[in-house]
């Protein structure tokens, strides 16, 4: 490219490209690893048990589950959509897997009426706004109190116990020493969606949809198709993020995930995606999963109650939005 | 207008439609005297739906209402227990809640913040700081005082204070909304925000006096709320900003804003709440109610979208069809 000395008139066009180095320099997902590795390193010191391998095992529970959900909500939000009856349709799949455990059913049958109950719910929140063309975020609200509606109609104010002890692996088992088997569906989700929003033409359709919904289905993308397909796996999602909660927790009520919706928003928005969609990425919010899953474990390790830590993800909710756009401001 | 009015009377019809089925299983339900207790009952969530509509209408939504109130009501219970008067309580409470309010908008107007992202944090930051206020603590009836606990239960002309002023911050609103640059404002920003910016309204200020608004409406229902149930604590009214929300989406409140009414946005309301108070009444368990509303939002808006024209995507639909 050569360099000439005229000044550029009307729009500014650089001289040279930003480097990719550079560019991967001021990224927002390198940002987010610094703050991880920060919190990392100030939780060893602020707890002697912090760097045990085996609090960290036990302490990688609560985000795997909220991450996988994130994911694919990751790619909803990117399409310009959202989910929020994700936490609804943990609680309806724990439901009816109760509902089948109590039938007699053995463990293959129970994972596959979870999977299935997350595969309708997300079909039928598909079929509402791809379908019908209606908004997602109230279609979500609406089947957020329709999901939890039916397990309170199943269970009033009982619970499910008493899953058999093979059914306790998802959420209890270890592939290797310290890495439990939601770390390792953590890890390996992680890679599959990675692959399919940055490297297939549907996760190009993904972003095109999301930047424009008009213009992507005039190059010949079938975008209500495609809509319907990312909700179908956020519910397939939300199916298995539900079989390994009810797995760990070996009980079924229908307050089960209660305010999960909230976090994975929060999870997704704090990886780098525009909440108005078309722009992020995975490896932000596998990073962003870690550095909440790294405050919440640190905050509990120094006996701060639950409340307040939601105090603190509702307040970097807001941060991590509202600071660059202050700075920016601010040097205006 | 005449498409508005429509809607309207056909959610009109489905009240007296549902007080109808109720009245073939269970007469008494129907009784004024019952149907003014019903009214009372629904009183929080008729304000709290205006200042919803108030919102949305602007293209935003607010989540944190009902934290919200649960902080105003604290800080009323609160106050109360420190001896302050109540006309003091009730004007703290009010400028609390806008506060609160005003601090969501400030988000979205200055610093362009989607509202739904703002509002989910707040959602969970004003909940929050009621633990930090009062450690978990609860404050129980015996610990309110006799007139702050009596105010919107005392009863004037056969309804008690409370339902009266529901109606009349219903009054007020309809006049905000309909006679005033404000209210214009709000149907202006949401209908179609270039136009508006074009004919001088600005767009964030317009949110933001309709985030403040609501949270006003907000703070005041806060006292209400804990003075009626005589008790306040760190989770009261957890999850009724759904039920906000899904009474503004019943009452056909476009939740794309510009559009939706006032007797919509009440009739939306007292729908949910005649149904919460005839559930039991008619023998059904009440674990019934979140996936009745559920099932009611999903109606309404299919109902609602059915009725809007979408000429800006006539050309999309033609392409569609040759697929």
């Amino acid at each position: 490219m050569s360099v000439t000395s005229e000044e550029p008139r009307g729009r500014q066009i650089p001289d040279r490209l930003t480097s990719p180095l550079r560019k991967a320099l001021s990224s927002w997902e390198l940002l987010l690893f610094g703050v991880a590795v920060a919190i990392f390193i100030a939780n060893s010191f602020a707890s002697p048990w912090f760097l045990d391998p085996w609090n960290l095992s036990d302490a990688s529970f609560n985000f795997t589950e909220k991450a996988l959900i994130a994911f694919a909500m990751a790619m909803l939000i990117i399409a310009g959509d959202i989910d929020l009856s994700v936490a609804s349709i943990i609680a309806l799949t724990s439901t009816m897997m109760g509902l089948a455990m109590m039938a007699g059913a053995p463990m293959p049958v129970l994972v596959l009426v979870g999977l299935v109950t997350g595969l309708v719910c997300g079909a039928f929140n598909g079929l509402l706004v791809a379908g019908f063309g209606l908004p997602s975020i109230v279609v979500t609200i609406g089947t957020m109190s329709l999901f939890r509606g039916i397990s309170y109609i199943v269970l009033g104010d009982g619970a499910f116990t008493g899953y058999p002890a093979s059914f306790a692996y998802f959420g209890q088992g270890y592939v290797w020493w310290v890495i439990t088997f939601e770390l390792f569906l953590f890890a390996l989700f992680a890679v599959i969606f990675g692959v399919l929003l940055h490297k297939t033409s549907f996760g190009r359709a993904v972003y095109a949809i999301g930047n424009n919904a008009t213009a992507a289905r005039f190059s010949g993308i079938r975008v209500n198709r495609i809509r319907f397909i990312l909700f179908l796996q956020t519910g397939l999602m939300s199916g298995i993020a539900a079989i390994c909660l009810t797995s760990r927790l070996g009980s079924t009520r229908p307050s089960i995930a209660t305010g999960f919706e909230l976090e994975v928003v929060t999870m997704v928005v704090l990886g780098g995606v525009s909440i108005l969609g078309g722009s992020g990425s995975i490896p932000g919010v596998v990073i962003a999963a870690l550095v909440m899953g790294l405050v919440t474990f640190g905050l509990g390790l120094l006996n701060v109650p639950g409340i307040v830590m939601s105090i603190i993800i509702g307040a970097l909710l807001i941060g991590v939005i509202a600071l660059p756009r202050l700075w920016s401001m601010w040097r205006r | 207008m005449s498409l508005l009015k429509s809607r309207e009377t056909v959610l009109g019809l489905a009240i007296l439609l549902l007080l109808a089925l109720i009245y073939s299983r269970f007469p008494g339900f129907v009784r004024p005297a019952s149907l003014a207790r019903v009214l009372t009952d629904t009183s929080p969530l008729i304000i709290l739906a205006l200042g919803q509509m108030a919102v949305i209408l602007t293209k935003c939504i607010d989540l944190s209402m009902a934290a919200n109130l649960a902080l105003c009501g604290m800080v009323a219970g609160l106050m109360n227990m420190a001896g302050v008067p109540l006309p003091l309580i009730l004007l703290a409470v009010i400028a609390l809640g806008a506060a609160l309010g005003a601090f969501n908008g400030i988000l979205v107007w200055k610093l362009n913040i989607p509202s739904i992202v703002v509002t989910l944090g707040t959602m969970t930051i004003y909940r929050g700081i009621i633990f930090l206020l009062t450690d978990g603590r609860w404050i129980n009836a015996h610990q309110m005082s006799a007139g702050f606990k009596a105010f919107p239960r005392t009863v004037y002309l056969g309804l008690p204070v409370m339902t009266w002023i529901m109606i009349v911050i219903v009054a007020g609103f309809a006049v905000l909304i309909y006679r005033t640059p404000l209210g214009r404002a709000f149907f202006a920003v949401g209908g179609n925000p270039h136009a508006a910016v074009y004919t001088g309204i600005s767009v964030g200020r317009t949110q933001f006096w309709a985030f403040t608004l609501a949270g006003a409406l907000a703070g005041l229902t806060g006292y209400l709320w804990v003075a009626r149930y005589s008790v306040a604590y760190v989770d009261i009214a957890a999850g009724f900003e759904l039920d906000v929300v899904a009474a503004c989406v019943i009452g056909g409140i476009a939740i794309a804003g510009g559009a939706g009414s006032v007797a919509g946005a009440v009739m939306g309301a007292l729908f949910l709440g005649i149904v919460k108070n005839a559930l039991p009444v008619v023998g059904i368990s009440p674990f019934w109610q979140m996936a009745i509303s559920g099932t009611a939002i999903l109606v309404a808006i299919a109902f609602n979208a059915r009725g809007q024209g979408q000429q800006g995507r006539i050309i999309l639909k033609k392409a569609e069809q040759r697929e």
